[in-house]
């Protein structure tokens, strides 16, 4: 059986939890701002034609409100009914169809009306803000460190002084009563200062060593430059797509999966410069042609903005640099954490939303994933028996230890989620 | 319940000396402290000094071989994804096993594009999703290095690649068209629909050619037998299903004989044990040698295949068949007695079958099964079984026509006649007088490199295809993979070469549309992998005409008598006759009953050992001399005018007389030294060629020789055996078996003989409890548990390898198996008992098979032992091993009483960090087939799922752990509780043809597993369970249903007691 060590919490998850975002929508339910980007965003934009058209301006366009509706309900029957103005509007696309949204309520499409009516042009942003405190806050950090060993030089030094002072007293003193003194031994030879040293040293080098390999192959921090700058934070962050628009087997697979370039010439196959956004800077400060990144991803597709086509023959996969990695032998599924677990991706991802080019936030050591594991609640029943992942029906045990108050929660490591074979097979 | 003796080894039985060693040592060798020899450390070989030397060079070596410097890592994607596919997540797709024949509806896993794994198909009702070991093996041979990459034009021994298949089109269409003569197309038995219709038109296109099926495991006597006695050439649907009492005339159709897999599923039916209501069907085997089907028969008979007519005919007239009996032997005269008995109280319910592939001794079968009324109820003439229907008479026909220059082309598809045919130089010599031949083989096999071009066909998860195997049961092939080389189907070529220029896909799926009616129709059969009538047709009799009965006896009657030594050529359960020859995990899997791995060799009894060596196998230094050394005696055997030097291995139950010789190995180039890169490193060397051995009667091919003489060559050689390798420290309570009248008679009986055992530690009741001093801990969600019920276990084989495919063990080689090294997670163990005492009546010996994998015990010796904690328990009961925490101390191998722990002593994977941990001027010789396996082409038949493990490092069943946590996953994001049999099952329990293996959720009360062990609580026990070990894996004790009682009688133990007392 496993031990049960006693319960390390780490400082980061208390940093963290405030800045998880929702995969779901259901939280925005009245938000039209979140709806739209969740919903919409993919092929439309408030001011510029992309997939479909820009959508400033639709309820003057289209006054009918319940025809709007309809419209956005389902397109193919309004479409059916031989609407004329929807008709040409779908020759003019190309005959792309539209996703339906059968699923919308009257009220949240009208959110995202008033949203789409409301919206201003971006401008360019420049926030971080809390992005320079946090960076404030580390190097005050860092000051204290060197505080604090400068302080224990200086009190060393001074022992050092202190001793030196006591034996020459002492040997003063033993001078004036006669006593006959030993050789004076300077305190580079004295054994007992050599021995200290050495102890001392062989404590830090061992530690150093072995800090050292257990860090070896640990790539906290990693932040490689990519094939193409491609910014999280404009997408996520700014333009707030969904985890998922990309990452969409996420919720399925083991591997959350980089996006094929198909999924990123849905937008971009319309959306071709960059001159709303914020300006965007390397890690070595020098400055990105966001346009210029678009154009890249047009040559590694193969597409020609002109006419719209694609040309086969000189299409080839992007080569990314993979920063997260975990070694061979663990297994680690994204489908168990982000369905099952229902785990935000900033939680081992950090704060994606912020980076314009994406780093290693988390070890992903086993030490890290152990501690998560024991602080993390399963999505048990709560002790009337509500709720919950019907999977656990099961642990009979649990559920009455719940109800009878011996158990306040029910943590991943109860069910079984810190044992070797959760991981290692 | 008996007090038998149950014995793996000869050693076992006699309480040798070298037994009593390998039950004190784990490990058969000693610590490799090279020259010691009893001198000072600093005397050494290897001084201390020196040593520290090598640790703080090769520390600082790894220290800078593994270097700080990460290696950067790529992550490639899609450009345009295919919908519906989900990288990490495996697809599966309905197909169907076709090799030699045969027909197994299978569904295969393909993972991010290629095919890992076969499971059975169970919406086929003839398998019902039964596998056998070829089956799960055959996904391997897609990945075999030695496929064929590219067409071929072959001149003077050397093969050209032919740059384009239209290239290659044009000079075969020339040379087809310059042949002046017959064409005619060797193939082996057809069943598809399709391809039989590419045949027709292809043949239509080529006037006066013909088209030749060639079985190399050849029917032929059933099929002209059939037509003798019901006027149709056909061999019928055998339902032992519906059969209370079989008897079988040296039919191995649990292990190799028509449809093996089919043929356990339907017998098991009868023979699982309803505790309340006791009964099962009875099996009688007439046979030479001990084949499977005879390890599982409740009553057995030996006899020389020279008397397998007069046992026939015999039969008959004990049936009341107007036919005189002649004379038997006086201990199958008392079977057949008992046979018939048991025949005619049972008319209606009981089926004859015959192994032998003589047309005669087929027709007295016939009327046999007309006598006892089984025409129409076990035997279904109505719908025949077509998966063989080559005549050996044809073949035979065709090498005379092609030494006689009568034919103008031969194209061979997946046959290999140069190899496995009778007359194999007649036919090369023929081969070579044909002005245009080609092969459409896979390799470059021993026909492959005779003809003049080569075209290799895909493997059957590369390609298009349908099978009939009955009439209107359909199954279909669809690609699991795109073709990996430059490969085109036989049908298509065939299509391109009668002037069609349609692709075979379509027109397949114009056919099959057509046919289905509509394209959703043929979706859904491609879908569901097989389509069948909506209900079942009855089963059909035909008239039997007994004209042919008369001159059928006649013949038998007049039948040569055998001479001294008598000689039986079989199949193998894992190679059968070759067609997967150079498949590594069947060349591995150790034979059922010799338990050998990696060759064939002489089967000879413990009598023909004691007359020719004066080796006394009951005699305690005698068993050991010839048990303990892998050297073996090597024999010439002399047959038919043809010899074979093999070595010899003592196998109790084989007839006296007689010698046992395996066909399917021994491929060899023509050049010895081109095999390995031809047919393939693997089965390069291993092995002899026994088929020149079989031998013409002027209508069929005879599977054995009457009149055959030995040599002792006084040479050795070694074999593989795995039986002495994993033994039980001797302790004897393994095994339970009682027979049926003892079970009826006192169902309790197993219960009581554990409760004596356990009374010390508190009973059956209270053992978990009373019989430590540990806690107890709690099993809050999950505890899983399997049951192997040995009375329906007939030792086959599937699950190993499908435990190798799933878990990616890894294969060892000969030289491997030879150091005990082999590295099964799951193994069979096979018990002899002899009731009768003695070793000399082959028909005294019975046979228990027992699969033996990792107990999972809650109270697990090994995870104690362990100084790194690297194996522990998980709250899920499964006795978990991390890998990349384990030091190889072995400490766990030595302190598992089950003896189930598999150490990696090489780098058999090539998954160390150090590539020169496969160096073979570093670590010592590795097999060959090491490096097969270690083939970037191989190793994509590799799990993802399970990590391959590493030198230095122990490894063993882990009950399938991935496939729990996957099936965890799925009910999770389902938001579901778990189903029991859908979402997790082992790939051993998948792959049993018969569900001898359940496992589920003990925790739940209606799953099958806590059913199982409910409802058969009067044979559950665990191994040696007296340890307070706690076995998760229960066994469901063995019934035979034998007559008598064996059992007072305990020989080889009286020895043994007598021994430890001196």
């Amino acid at each position: 059986m496993t031990n049960h060590r006693p319960i390390v919490r780490a400082l980061i998850f208390s940093i963290l939890l405030p800045s998880l975002v929702l995969l779901g929508n259901t939280s925005y339910a009245q938000d039209g701002k979140a709806l739209f980007q969740s919903n919409c965003a993919s092929c439309h934009s408030p001011f510029k034609v992309i997939t479909g058209p820009a959508l400033q301006g639709v309820s003057s366009r289209v006054p009918d409100k319940n025809l709007l509706h309809d419209w956005i309900h389902n397109n193919q029957k309004v479409l059916a009914s031989g609407n004329k103005y929807f008709n040409d509007l779908f020759v003019q696309f190309n005959k792309t169809p539209m996703s339906t949204f059968p699923n919308l309520s009257d009220k949240e499409i009208d959110a995202i009306l008033s949203y789409v009516e409301t919206a201003k042009p971006p401008t360019t942003a420049a926030t971080g803000g809390p992005e320079a405190g946090s960076s404030e806050a580390k190097a005050q950090e860092g000051d204290n460190t060197l505080l604090y060993g400068i302080l224990t030089l200086i009190l060393a030094v001074i022992m050092f002084v202190l001793l030196q002072v006591n034996s020459s007293l002492k040997k003063l003193s033993d001078d004036k009563e006669g006593i006959p003194a030993s050789e004076p031994v300077p305190f580079w030879r004295n054994k007992a200062y050599i021995a200290g040293a050495i102890l001392v040293l062989f404590v830090l080098g061992g530690y150093w060593v072995v800090q050292g390999a257990i860090g070896l192959g640990r790539q906290q921090g990693y932040q490689p430059e990519q094939p193409i700058f491609y910014s999280h934070k404009v997408h996520a962050g700014i333009n707030q797509v969904s985890c998922l628009y990309c990452h969409s087997n996420a919720l399925d697979s083991k591997h959350a999966t980089v996006p094929p370039l198909n999924v990123c010439m849905n937008c971009h196959a319309a959306i071709n410069d960059y001159s709303h956004g914020p300006k965007l800077y390397r890690e070595d400060g020098s400055e990105v042609d966001g346009t210029a990144e678009i154009q890249k991803l047009y040559s590694y597709t193969g597409y020609d903005p002109k006419t719209s086509r694609y040309n086969t023959a000189t299409a080839k996969p992007v080569e990314w640099i993979k920063i997260h990695s975990l070694p061979d032998h663990v297994f680690f599924s994204h489908a168990q954490h982000t369905k099952a677990g229902k785990v935000q991706c900033q939680t081992c991802h950090g704060p994606i939303q912020e980076m314009d080019e994406v780093k290693q936030f988390a070890p992903l050591s086993m030490g890290w994933c152990i501690n998560c594991h024991r602080t993390t609640k399963v999505n048990f029943p709560d002790s009337s028996g509500n709720g919950g992942n019907k999977f656990y029906s099961i642990y009979e045990k649990f559920h009455k230890d719940l109800k009878s108050g011996k158990m306040d929660s029910v943590t991943v490591e109860n069910i079984g989620g810190t044992e070797c074979q959760k991981c290692h097979y | 319940m008996s007090d038998k003796k149950y014995w793996q080894s000869f050693g076992e039985r006699n309480n040798s000396e070298a037994f009593q060693k390998s039950t004190e040592d784990e490990f058969n060798e000693s610590l490799p402290l090279e020259g010691l020899d009893g001198k000072g450390l600093l005397d050494a070989k290897t001084p201390r000094r020196d040593f520290l030397k090598y640790l703080g060079f090769s520390t600082a070596a790894a220290t800078l071989a593994a270097s700080c410097e990460m290696p950067v890592r790529h992550v490639v994607p899609y450009l345009n994804k295919p919908e519906n596919t989900i990288p990490g997540v495996a697809d599966y797709y309905a197909t169907t096993y076709t090799v030699g024949g045969d027909v197994v509806p299978v569904v295969a896993k393909v993972r991010d594009g290629r095919p890992i794994k076969l499971e059975g198909n169970t919406l086929s009702s003839a398998s019902r999703g039964a596998t056998s070991a070829r089956v799960q093996a055959s996904v391997l041979d897609l990945y075999d290095t030695a496929r064929l990459r590219f067409p071929v034009q072959i001149a003077d021994g050397k093969a050209q690649e032919v740059s384009t298949f239209e290239a290659f089109d044009k000079m075969v269409g020339d040379a087809l068209a310059a042949a002046g003569g017959p064409v005619v197309l060797l193939t082996g038995t057809i069943t598809s629909p399709t391809t039989k219709q590419v045949i027709t038109e292809f043949l239509a296109k080529y006037p006066g050619s013909r088209h030749v099926q060639y079985d190399a495991d050849t029917y032929s006597g059933i099929l002209l037998a059939a037509e003798a006695s019901i006027g149709k050439r056909v061999v019928p649907s055998y339902r032992f299903d519906n059969a209370k009492v079989v008897v079988s005339l040296g039919a191995d159709f649990l292990g190799t004989w028509l449809a093996p897999e089919q043929f356990s599923s339907d017998f098991a039916k009868g023979r699982r044990i309803d505790e309340k209501n006791p009964g099962m069907s009875k099996l009688f085997q007439f046979e030479s040698l001990l084949s499977v089907t005879g390890a599982n028969a409740d009553e057995r008979f030996t006899h020389r295949p020279s008397e397998t007519g007069a046992v026939a005919l015999a039969l008959l007239a004990a049936v009341g068949g107007s036919v005189t009996a002649p004379a038997v032997p006086d201990n199958v005269k008392a079977g057949i007695a008992k046979a018939a008995k048991e025949l005619t109280e049972n008319k209606g319910k009981a089926l004859v079958v015959s192994g032998s592939n003589d047309k005669n001794v087929q027709i007295i079968v016939n009327a046999i099964n007309e006598a006892i009324g089984a025409n129409g109820t076990t035997v279904d003439w109505g719908l025949p079984l077509m998966t063989r229907q080559g005549i050996d008479g044809d073949m035979t026909q065709l090498v005379a026509d092609l030494n006689d220059g009568k034919v103008g082309a031969l194209l061979i598809y997946g046959v290999n006649p140069a190899y496995d045919f009778y007359a194999a130089d007649k036919f090369k010599a023929g081969l070579q007088k044909v002005k245009v031949s080609l092969s459409f083989n896979d390799r470059m096999d021993e026909t492959t490199e005779l003809v003049k071009f080569a075209l290799p066909a895909p493997h059957f998860l590369e390609s298009w295809g349908d099978t009939e195997a009955k009439p209107g049961y359909y199954a279909f092939i669809q690609p699991t993979i795109a073709p990996l080389f430059k490969t085109r189907q036989f049908e298509e070529s065939l299509m391109k070469w009668s002037g069609n220029n349609n692709t075979y896909e379509a027109f397949f799926k114009q056919y099959w549309t057509g046919k289905l009616g509509g394209t959703e129709a043929y979706e859904k059969a491609l879908q569901d992998g097989v389509v069948e009538p909506a209900t079942a047709p009855a089963i059909a009799g035909a008239s039997f005409n007994a004209g042919s009965l008369s001159a059928a006896a006649a013949a038998l009657a007049s039948a040569k008598k055998g001479g001294a030594l008598e000689v039986v050529l079989y199949q193998k359960i894992s190679l059968g006759v070759g067609a997967q020859g150079n498949n590594p995990w069947l060349l591995e899997l150790p034979d059922p009953l010799s338990r050998a791995t990696w060759d064939n060799y002489a089967i000879v009894s413990p009598e023909f050992a004691k007359k020719t060596w004066k080796l006394d196998l009951s005699d305690r230094r005698q068993s050991d001399g010839y048990e303990v050394y892998p050297e073996k005696q090597v024999i010439k055997v002399k047959v038919n005018g043809k010899e074979i030097s093999l070595p010899a291995v003592i196998v109790p139950g084989t007839h006296n007389e007689v010698i046992g010789i395996a066909v399917g190995y021994g491929r060899q180039s023509a050049k010895a030294e081109n095999t390995a890169a031809n047919i393939g490193r693997a089965a390069a060397g291993v092995g002899k060629n026994a088929f020149p051995l079989l031998s013409f009667n002027g209508t069929t091919v005879d599977w054995f020789g009457t009149d055959a003489s030995f040599e002792d060559t006084k040479e050795k050689y070694k074999v593989a055996m795995t039986q002495t390798h994993f033994g039980y420290e001797g302790r004897d309570e393994v095994v339970r078996e009682l027979t049926l009248d003892e079970f009826k008679k006192n169902p309790d009986a197993v219960r009581e003989d554990r409760e004596v055992e356990l009374k010390p530690y508190g009973g059956i009741e209270h053992f978990e409890e009373e019989g430590t001093l540990y806690p107890i801990y709690d099993k809050p969600g999950i505890k899983w548990g399997m049951s192997i019920d040995m009375n329906t276990c007939f030792g086959c084989g599937a699950c190993v390898v499908a435990c190798h495919a799933e878990n990616n063990v890894p294969m060892v080689g000969k030289s491997e198996v030879l150091r005990f090294h082999d590295m099964h997670w799951l193994r069979i163990d096979r018990y002899y008992s002899t009731p009768g005492g003695k070793l000399d009546n082959p028909d005294d010996v019975q046979v228990v098979f027992q699969p033996m994998l990792c107990q999972h015990c809650d109270n697990a010796p090994c995870e104690n032992v362990c100084p790194v904690n690297a194996t522990n328990h998980s709250s899920e009961g499964i006795n978990q091993m991390a890998y990349n925490r384990c030091i190889g101390t072995r400490y766990c191998a030595n302190n598992c009483p089950y003896k189930v722990r598999r150490f990696n002593w090489a780098d058999y994977t090539g998954a160390d960090s150090f590539p020169n941990n496969q160096d073979q001027s570093t670590v010592g010789k590795l097999d060959p087939v090491i490096f097969q396996m270690t083939d970037d082409l191989t190793r994509m038949v590799l799990n993802p799922d399970v990590v391959v493990r590493s030198r230095g490092v122990m490894e063993k069943c882990s009950f399938c752990v991935q496939r729990c946590q996957e099936g965890k996953l799925k009910a999770k994001r389902e938001d579901r509780v778990l189903q029991d049999m859908v979402d997790v099952q082992t790939a051993c329990q998948q792959a049993c043809p018969t569900n001898a293996i359940v496992f589920g959720n003990v925790n739940d009360s209606k799953s099958l597993i806590s059913k199982t062990r409910v409802e058969n609580s009067k044979r559950v026990y665990g191994v040696i369970e007296q340890l307070h070990t706690l076995p998760n894996v229960n066994y469901l004790a063995k019934v035979r249903h034998a007559e008598e009682a064996y059992g007072a009688e305990k020989e080889g133990e009286k020895a043994g007691t007598a021994e430890k007392q001196s």
